[in-house]
């Protein structure tokens, strides 16, 4: 499919170590509950996709993995465990230093995240003293190496935040979240921000770190177009669920979600035969006061109640992940029926 | 794109400079916002504008809005140069005649006011229909861009109704005057992308129901290959291409085309080579030096493309390039 398509199927084989493990995820904002029983693995040196349109939940996902939620957001259920420990009712401490260490986080706005008023370079120094022993001097030499692998002239350590462009400020983050070599990188729509042909060029160069130093990613969007080519594995979310997931070519090739494939539906072709599309009808719910049964059954294509005993399910009963291939898992009744 | 069909509206040699920070002594710095854009919109026709950010799509958007005078160049509305008839009737009439669509339908439409009195509003002061007349044609018109039940609809405030409804109700309202052109300024971008299709599939339906001319202002060129039958794609403040949009997209002339391209992603577009990154800055738009305004960026850069501007010129059927290599000038200008 693509460049990255081999690294896709040289990791789909082999299940790699666990290194975040969601077990019924439950995060909830005062009475809305944004997450809502998620299930999700993330393997040591693995580029998983979380696919969503906004306010689907997966922004909250990454926020707890990364424990930075904050009131009034709550766990209100279920478990992340990193290598298998509990990440919840850690100390600030412990978790200060998981952070940067262990996972590092990537936002969409973090290039204006840098201080105004502090040179790049110092800026390194701060965050690597602040997690290790580590000389001034050593640490700038560093910070120029890390500058140069994202494609930065290592002499811009000297250069303050204003002096770069949004996308050269999006690398220096980069880089920085990479600094001490964490066992995650938490991506969150890292790019939306900037221009196609700087997207580009960063995901080309965390993916050559990738390979290179064989760092896991959570890589959160909402172009799913851009996740078929870039991660291994997607989940797509919709309205606070998980509602399939699967290897990147897989889902390309066959998927089985109805969300997903009007989600497909959504991305007119650079390439090939022009047909008019459809999307999806209707909007994402409100998650104050979700649909009962399946939560896309109001827009899905296939839920009308003329199949009787299959709308009754629609309607009233939340389908549950299941595997209909291994490595693919979905949350749909028809889909269900059809692998019966 | 025969010569017979008349263009209600067209640009020709647009230009626009702002001012730029840092000037120094005795010389003031000028950004080329906008510079020498000609193109013409015709009826019945999506023509799309696409461009990175800075490119100067918006503000080309904005220069037919009217929101800026341009530096120099004209706007020819049915032939008639648009700054030399001040008289209101002419104004009111260019400003209902070319309609604007913005980015942002949550800052676009009152917060106080009901659906009813957005559309009914344009209509009261360009005087379109009777005052009895009024609710029917808006509920018409809420039909037409596909808002069901529109009674219902017109009833609404703006907060009650989802980002791709309220999307909805601002192409209503700028299609309540009768409109010859719609200025749509990335009229999807802010929109979940299960919604965008829609809007798109509108403005194709409205397109052939209206015979209306759309300039189609994107930065997402697959979505501009879905609607558009003609395509413009800025740089640095200059139209580097233009063409027919298969031509364009498929056969890309201008190497930042071809960059803009190899970059979006594309999963149907099979085994791709890695683009060529390259450090520096993107475009220079303040105070540019004589030459191809891609040239630094260019891997087809030949010694006279940092010396002489390229002009756009026509190299392939109704295809324009502004570049040395690809459209070299012994062929007609465009």
């Amino acid at each position: 499919m693509t460049v990255l398509a081999g690294v896709a199927t040289e990791r789909s084989t082999a299940r790699p170590e666990t290194l975040i493990e969601l077990q019924q995820l439950a995060v909830e904002y005062g009475a809305v509950r944004a997450v809502d029983g998620v299930d999700l693995t993330i393997g040591a040196g693995e580029i998983v996709g979380l696919a969503g349109e906004s306010g689907c939940g997966k922004s909250t996902i990454a926020n707890a993995v990364m424990q930075i939620l904050r009131p009034p957001a709550r766990i209100a259920g279920g478990r992340v465990l990193f290598r298998n420990e509990e990440l919840t009712g850690r100390s600030r401490e412990e978790l200060r230093r998981f952070r940067w260490r262990n996972v590092s986080m990537v936002f969409q706005s973090a290039m204006n995240a840098l201080n105004p008023v502090t040179r790049v370079g110092d800026q390194f120094v701060d965050m690597m003293r602040a997690h290790e022993r580590i000389s001034k001097r050593d640490a700038l030499a560093r910070a120029g190496e890390l500058l140069d692998v994202v494609g930065i002239d290592p002499r811009r350590i000297r250069a303050y935040p204003h002096e770069l462009s949004g996308g050269m400020r999006q690398r220096v983050i980069v880089a920085m979240a990479l600094a001490l070599e964490p066992e995650l990188l938490i991506m969150d729509e890292p790019t939306t921000a900037l221009d196609v042909v700087v997207q580009r060029e960063i995901l080309q160069q965390v993916r050559d770190l990738q390979r290179e130093l064989g760092f896991a990613v959570l890589f959160i969007t909402h172009d799913l177009s851009l996740l078929l080519e870039f991660a291994h594995r997607i989940a797509i979310m919709y309205a606070g669920e998980i509602v399939e997931e699967a290897p990147s070519h897989v889902l390309h090739e066959r998927p089985e979600h109805p969300y997903t494939v009007g989600l497909m539906q959504s991305f007119p072709a650079l390439t090939g035969p022009l047909e008019r599309m459809t999307g999806i009808p209707g909007a994402p719910p409100d998650l104050a006061s979700p649909p009962a049964g399946c939560r896309f059954h109001p827009r899905c294509p296939h839920c009308a109640p003329g199949n009787a005993g299959l709308y009754e399910r629609q309607t009233t009963v939340r389908p549950v992940l299941r595997e209909v291939d291994p490595g693919h898992r979905v949350a749909c009744h028809l889909v269900e029926d059809r692998h019966r | 794109m025969t010569a017979s069909i008349v263009a209600p509206l067209e640009v020709r040699e647009l230009t626009k400079y702002f001012p730029a920070g840092g000037a120094v002594i005795g010389r003031r710095s000028r950004v080329h916002a906008v510079e020498d854009v000609t193109f013409a919109l015709r009826p019945g026709t999506i023509t799309a504008l696409v461009g990175e950010s800075g490119s100067g799509k918006s503000t080309v958007a904005r220069l037919l809005a009217r929101l800026y005078e341009p530096t120099s160049g004209r706007v020819l509305f049915e032939g008639h140069d648009v700054a030399s008839d001040r008289r209101r009737r002419a104004v009111l009439r260019y400003r209902s005649q070319v309609q604007m669509i913005f980015q942002d339908p949550f800052s676009s439409l009152n917060p106080a006011k009901t659906i009813r009195h957005h559309l009914a509003r344009p209509m009261r002061i360009h005087g379109i229909v009777e005052r009895k007349a009024v609710d029917a044609r808006v509920h018409e018109l809420l039909e037409l861009v596909g808002l069901n039940p529109p009674e219902k609809i017109a009833a609404r405030y703006p907060h009650e109704l989802s980002g791709g409804q309220r999307q909805r109700v601002a192409i209503a309202r700028a299609l309540a005057v009768d409109p010859m052109v719609i200025v749509a300024d990335e009229p999807t971008s802010m929109l979940d992308v299960s919604i965008r299709v829609g809007i798109l599939n509108l403005m194709l339906d409205l397109k052939e129901r209206k015979h209306l001319a759309f300039l189609y202002v994107t930065h997402d060129l697959a979505s501009a290959r879905y609607v558009a039958d003609e395509v413009l794609v800025m740089y640095a403040g200059q139209i580097v291409e233009q063409g027919p949009t298969e031509q364009v997209l498929q056969a890309p002339l201008h190497p930042y085309t071809q960059l803009l391209l190899s970059a979006v992603p594309d999963p149907a577009g099979g085994e791709r080579e890695p683009i060529e990154v390259r450090k520096g800055l993107a475009a220079a738009a303040v105070d540019p030096p004589a030459g191809c305004r891609f040239a630094r960026r260019c891997p087809l850069r030949i010694d006279v493309c940092t010396q002489v501007t390229p002009e756009l010129v026509r190299a392939r059927g109704e295809q324009s390039a502004r570049c040395h290599v690809t459209a070299p000038a012994s062929t007609t200008p465009a």
